[in-house]
């Protein structure tokens, strides 16, 4: 496995990170190292193995179709930055 | 020009589903309350807040999967959609990816040449919506009651080669999941949208051209005008010698076109892996068949039926059938009265006119089966002429009243005893003498002008079969 700058750079992008050029770069090494190293799993054969999606063997957990009360809207707002009207104010976006 | 290519369209259906919670936790689904009045840590996204499927939005997936011939899923798993927007508090959005629930299904539709098609159904899967935003002033301001709220994502094959197939795929699949009771189909709410994948390729190319998505039209006839635009507009451009890009465009209702949704490229790498807060979904065969077991009958079997059972027209039952409500008034009504023909005609003529003209849906119909059952036996037993029937039925609709309460208080009775019709015949016959002379120098014509006059005298009342006989017998006479 060989990451690249550009992939980093990329995620980076994906994931609203802002990172220097020294950070970019100690990145790449860790994230190519962390993938060498799982990497070790193809010398396996797995073949006959069923892909894990979850590590806790565990299934069907349900709840009923019942409502239960909300927080409100003076609760689900009061820790906002900014509010106005009962909703969460964030910087205008439009398409 | 566009005749010179083949329209290639596939269609994502948002289906919102009637659940009274959320799909992972337990707040109120209900439309148009107080902004963020309806949310909990789970749906504002809060840290350590844990996500519980609800068993509900499960049921009706399936529901909805065993409607369209679906294979469902003996196990499927909830994955993360990874994305930065405003409405999305927790910056992914918990949808299904590699295991959805459903897959390969098929809805088949009529298409306009009044052919059938089938059309394939890729897969079905469940996802909660994201919340929404309002842009005031300087900022946009985010309501977070819709955030969570339970979704099916119904997504077509490449099946559908124009738009009025497309318009027909998209009622048919509204028509069977309201008929389902999982969705309550309001366009306007929002409850049914949909996203069209549309491309164009030369007749007879075996790959497809490049598409364009066309996003978020919540009006059938807006999808038609969206599609229609933008095939022209590829075609257009491959005319030029152009190239279609690959891209998100947004359907602009006020001006009829569709425009570029730009920078929204990069937003597609959504990075999928498998949401360790939910645990894999496993359904049993046992599952199934009890869904299966509880399916009401659809559309396409309710007509095949109604025409079996009952002898009316095609036509006829695909009316009827259109609305689950509408087929459960006539199933109701014909079970009570016994002529499925006379009873299509009431529901499909008067009732459908009385419920339009006071914009009351059936299920407030203020005449119920059983009250039009007694109004019809009313003209089956000779009581009332057609005519006279919906003036009581007229009657019933303003009052509530039942059917012979009205005709005896209003003296509504058919006269169907000859003594009482033979006066007015001869009143009316003495009274225009230049006519009567005129029929029986062959002008048999006038025999409606006498029906007309002598009915008049009755005022309505006078059973039209026994006032033709007798009208035909004295005019014959002399
Ligand atoms: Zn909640």
């Amino acid at each position: 496995m060989k990451i690249t700058r550009a992939q980093v750079e990329h995620v980076a992008r994906l994931a609203r990170l802002a990172l220097a050029d020294a950070e970019l770069d100690a990145l790449t090494d860790e994230m190519d190292a962390i993938l060498g190293y799982v990497e070790t799993l193809n010398s396996l054969d797995t073949d006959h193995i069923v892909p894990t999606s979850h590590a806790v063997p565990m299934e069907n957990a349900f709840r009923d179709d019942t409502v239960r009360p909300s927080l409100g809207t003076m609760k689900a707002v009061q820790n906002a930055p900014a509010a106005a009207g009962g909703c969460f104010v964030v910087p205008k976006v439009i398409e | 020009m566009t005749s010179k290519y083949e329209v290639v369209i596939g269609l994502e259906v948002h289906v919102q589903l009637t659940t009274a919670t959320k799909i992972f936790c337990n707040c109120s689904t209900a439309f148009g309350s107080e902004p963020n009045s309806q949310t909990c840590p789970v749906c504002l996204g809060l840290p350590g807040a844990l996500p519980v499927l609800n068993r509900k939005v499960v049921e009706y997936a399936i529901r909805s999967g065993l409607a369209t011939h679906c294979s469902i899923a003996p196990r499927s798993i909830f994955a993360r959609k990874n994305y930065f927007y405003p409405d999305l508090p927790k910056g992914y959005q918990i949808s299904q990816y590699e295991l959805p629930i459903c897959e390969h299904g098929r809805l088949d539709i009529e298409t306009t040449d009044g052919g059938r098609k089938s059309i394939g159904i890729t897969r079905i899967h469940m996802e909660e919506d994201a919340g929404k935003l309002l842009h005031e002033g300087d900022g946009s301001r985010v309501d977070l009651n819709r955030a969570c709220t339970p979704l099916l994502e119904i997504v077509s094959e490449p099946d559908l080669r124009s738009s009025d197939e497309a318009i027909a795929y998209l009622k048919k699949l509204h028509q069977i999941v309201v008929y389902l009771g999982v969705c309550d189909g309001n366009l306007e709410e929002g409850s049914f949208r949909c996203d069209a994948n549309v491309s164009i390729r030369p007749w007879g190319q075996k790959e497809f051209g490049t598409r364009a998505e066309l996003k978020n039209i919540n009006s059938f006839r807006f999808i038609k005008q969206a599609i229609d635009y933008e095939v022209e507009r590829q075609a257009e451009i491959l005319e030029d010698g152009g190239r279609i890009i690959q891209e998100t465009r947004l359907f602009d209702t006020a001006t009829g076109t569709t425009r570029s949704m730009r920078g929204k490229e990069e937003a597609h790498d959504y990075r999928y892996f498998p949401d360790p807060d939910l645990v894999p979904l496993v359904v049993s065969p046992e599952w199934v068949e009890q869904v299966r077991r509880g399916l009401p009958e659809l559309p396409e079997a309710k007509v095949e039926r109604l025409v079996r059972e009952y002898g009316i027209p095609v036509y006829d039952a695909e009316v009827l059938s259109a609305e689950r409500a509408t087929a459960d008034y006539y199933d109701a009504l014909v079970a009570l009265h016994g002529n499925g023909k006379t009873c299509a005609n009431w529901v499909m003529g008067e009732l459908q006119r009385a419920l339009n003209d006071s914009g009351t849906a059936i299920a407030d119909c203020p005449i119920p089966p059983a009250a039009l059952a007694a109004l019809l036996k009313r003209i089956d037993d000779g009581t009332l002429s057609g005519k006279l029937a919906k003036q009581v039925f007229d009657a019933m609709w303003q009052t509530g009243e039942e059917a012979d309460i009205i005709i005896e208080q209003r003296g509504l009775k058919q006269v169907s005893d000859l003594g009482a019709i033979e006066p007015l015949i001869d009143q009316v016959l003495a009274a225009n003498p230049d006519q009567v002379a005129e029929f029986r120098s062959g002008k048999d014509k006038l025999l409606g002008f006498f029906v007309g006059q002598v009915m008049k005298a009755s005022k309505g009342k006078a059973n039209p079969a026994a006032l033709n006989e007798l009208l035909v017998k004295k005019l014959k006479a002399d």
